[in-house]
């Protein structure tokens, strides 16, 4: 195990040491929360609780439509005083629930603490839908989902994502390091429910203290630590399963197509939380770091506080925002203001000033094949982004185009600095657009 | 030597009743309305009419799927021969051409974002809606421009798109790759045009643009019937066949434009010929 390796990738400098050694703080309350109601792929949830009521943690405030959908929980308890759209982090306004928090936090009452052996799979997984969990990797795909294998699908591993490739974020490393236990909790309770005998833990070699301290927790167990070697994209989900089981997913497949679930390290400790203490999902790690940051740190946040008050309890910007990202640099969204607030899937929030960015001029594409190599599904992104500008759908279709896992490993290495992944995410949209008019 | 140049010859002979065989045998029935439709057809196999190119309209039309009217670029002329051709009368059209309805340059409309990225229209618009600011301006990357089959488009030095009266053939396709909705079709005749997109309220409207419509109504008042504001937007009512030329001068922040007196700012096209009654009325 873990001798597999993924072709291409990048070693960007990983940027961690400004918060790898800070523990986690508790962020304190904001004047106001947030909850748009899409924080999720999927279905948008609809609310559920209107202008004047007042909320206790944890209570549903919008439940799911659909399938794949997840509910929204009061991150605090208070009064819901607004239901209107806000700034969302995609962009645009978008429906949200305004909570002004009553200082007290009481919790709701819930469905209560249960013992996880005495549930059955069905009991579990409607703990975990109902506690609103998605993944908290950064994709926040609803999480009950995945754990509903169709039939006929076997599956026999576990993978639990502790791996944490992007630069700057340490969310997940500071969680395996504090609250093991809890992923521990998790990871067991998932692998009573899919009833696998394989659980594997992939962590990132540069991490060599959460290896230790996992290895340390997981003793005992048949849960087997699986270092990983240093490099980008280590954590994206196919690319953790080659290198963590040596087995690949087919082109267009699911992990569940070879047998394998992935959960990230966070989203098995908040399992944890809804099944043992029927707590539903309000708050998340997040880094708040960058080089704009005066006091980078790694914050338990409740989900939806806006990211000006992210910013403001580390100590305020040393200089102008220039680049405002969500997420890792690799693949984080880029934010135009600290107008939104945070969702279920902000593992990081970065702020760069202007003299901390990259000055890259736009040149014309050499043919170096740099971005080919770098491609960890290998695909031709040059080849594609060409297509992509001339507007030919099918041949861009031909070259795969749809495998792309927008890890941005080919931008990163483009010498001439072409905008590759946003050229083969055009050539993506093309695509999906033309398949829904057909 | 004799024998080769008998061989080749006999070999040739044999090849050239096959082929000929073959061609009468095999033939493909055309219908020679199919060929004479194809001459009077522009041949710019531009896709306006909804059919793959100018063979597939033309197959179209004989099947009975097509309307007569259906090809604008070809404009009148064209509709008449081909009406003529399939034996039916047709009802001319009125001849249109698209206008992109905002003056918001780089030098008049502000950006929410500075973009760094594809030069495509669709591609900025799906990060955030956009840089621009106002929700319905021109973003001015060009993709109309790329997909104009004949080659009517320009874009200014400070990224507006400006489209060609003369070249314009009405064919719609910009119109559909426009993220924005910003170009719209008008009938020829009109050469006036309220050149904004903007659905916002005047107080927004000129915090980000220098040139948009803030729905103060001065237009509708000094040109009755030729203008209407709906949802704090005015627009030329083309419908109503009214001189809006009146309007031009009273509006507060010049976002009228008669395509006689010029083109917007920035753009080579010369303005249209002015028409003869302007002329005889002074």
């Amino acid at each position: 195990m873990g001798h597999h390796s993924f072709s291409g990738g990048v070693h960007p400098p990983d940027s961690k040491a400004q918060t790898a050694s800070k523990a986690i703080e508790n962020c304190p309350l904001p004047e106001e929360l947030v909850l748009p109601l899409m924080m999720h792929i999927g279905a948008p949830a609809s609310a559920v609780v209107a202008v004047g009521d007042r909320v206790l943690h944890g209570d549903l405030i919008a439940a799911p439509r659909g399938f794949v959908s997840a509910g929204i929980h009061a991150s605090t308890s208070g009064e819901v005083i607004a239901l209107e759209p806000r700034p969302h982090v995609s962009g645009s306004r978008l429906l949200s629930i305004v909570i002004r928090p009553d200082g007290e936090d009481r919790w709701a009452q819930g469905p209560g603490e249960a013992d996880p052996n005495e549930l059955s799979t069905d009991q579990l997984r409607d703990r975990i839908r109902d506690a609103g969990i998605v993944g908290l990797g950064g994709a926040t795909f609803p999480t009950q989902v995945k754990l509903s294998p169709p039939e006929g699908k076997k599956i026999d591993t576990l993978l639990i994502n502790g791996v944490e490739c992007e630069p700057f974020l340490t969310a997940d490393h500071r969680l395996m390091l504090e609250q093991g236990e809890r992923i521990l909790d998790g990871m067991e309770i998932l692998r009573c429910l899919l009833a696998v005998d394989q659980v594997i833990l992939g962590i990132e070699e540069n991490k060599p203290d959460a290896i230790v301290a996992m290895r340390q927790i997981c003793k005992g167990t048949s849960i087997e630590v699986c270092p990983l070697p240093v490099r980008y994209p280590q954590g994206a989900e196919k690319q953790l399963i080659f290198a963590a089981c040596g087995r690949e997913v087919p082109s267009g497949g699911l992990p569940m197509d070879v047998g394998v679930v992935v959960q990230n390290v966070a989203t098995a400790a908040s399992i944890s939380d809804a099944v043992r203490y029927g707590r539903a999902l309000t708050e998340r790690i997040c880094t708040v770091s960058g080089p704009a940051v005066a006091q980078p740190k790694n914050l338990r946040i409740r989900i939806g506080t806006p990211l000006t008050h992210l910013v403001e309890v580390c100590g305020g910007l040393k200089e102008e925002a220039a680049k405002i990202l969500l997420g890792g640099p690799m693949m984080g969204m880029a934010q135009m203001n600290l107008a939104a607030s945070a969702t279920k899937g902000t593992s990081g929030l970065l702020v760069f000033g202007s003299s901390s960015l990259p000055k890259m001029l736009q040149g014309p594409c050499i043919r170096c094949g740099r971005c080919v190599s770098a491609c960890p599904v290998r695909i031709s992104p040059t080849t594609i982004a060409a297509y992509a500008r001339l507007d030919m759908i099918d041949e861009a279709q031909q070259c795969h185009a749809m495998d792309c896992i927008e890890c941005g490993c080919c931008t990163y290495t483009c010498p001439a600095a072409l905008p590759l992944v946003q050229s083969v995410r055009h050539a993506k949209g093309a695509i999906v657009a033309r398949r829904r008019k057909v | 030597m004799f024998s080769a140049i008998l061989t080749l010859g006999v070999m040739g002979l044999l090849a050239a009743l096959a082929l000929g065989f073959a061609a009468r045998k095999f033939a493909v029935e055309v219908d020679p309305r199919e060929l004479a439709l194809l001459e009077v057809m522009p041949g710019a196999n531009c896709g306006a009419c909804g059919f793959p190119g100018c063979g597939g309209f033309a197959k179209a039309l004989l099947e009975g799927k097509a309307m007569v009217t259906d090809c604008s670029p070809g404009g009148a002329d064209t509709v008449e021969r081909i009406a003529h051709i399939l034996g039916v009368e047709a009802i001319a059209a009125e001849p249109e051409v698209a206008v992109v309805l905002c003056q918001g340059d780089n030098l008049r409309a502000r950006d929410k974002y500075i973009y760094q990225g594809l030069e495509d229209c669709v591609a900025a618009q799906s990060l955030a809606q956009g840089p621009k600011a106002c929700p319905g301006g021109c973003l001015g990357l060009g993709t109309c421009a790329r997909i104009c089959p004949f080659d009517a488009i320009e874009m200014t030095a400070e990224g507006l798109a400006v489209i060609s009266r003369e070249k314009c053939t009405g064919c719609r396709k910009c119109v559909s790759a426009c993220p924005r909705k910003v170009i719209a079709m008008t009938p020829l005749r009109t050469t006036v045009h309220v050149l904004c997109n903007s659905h916002d309220k005047g107080a927004l409207v000129r915090k980000y643009c220098e040139l948009g419509c803030i729905a103060c109504h001065l237009c509708v008042k000094a040109s009755p019937g030729a203008y209407k504001v709906e949802n704090s937007l005015a627009q030329v009512d083309y419908d109503s066949h009214c001189d809006a030329t009146g309007g031009i001068g009273k509006c507060p922040t010049k976002c009228i434009r008669d395509f006689i007196l010029g083109y917007p700012e920035g753009s080579s096209f010369s303005p249209p010929v002015v028409p003869v009654q302007a002329e005889e009325n002074p």
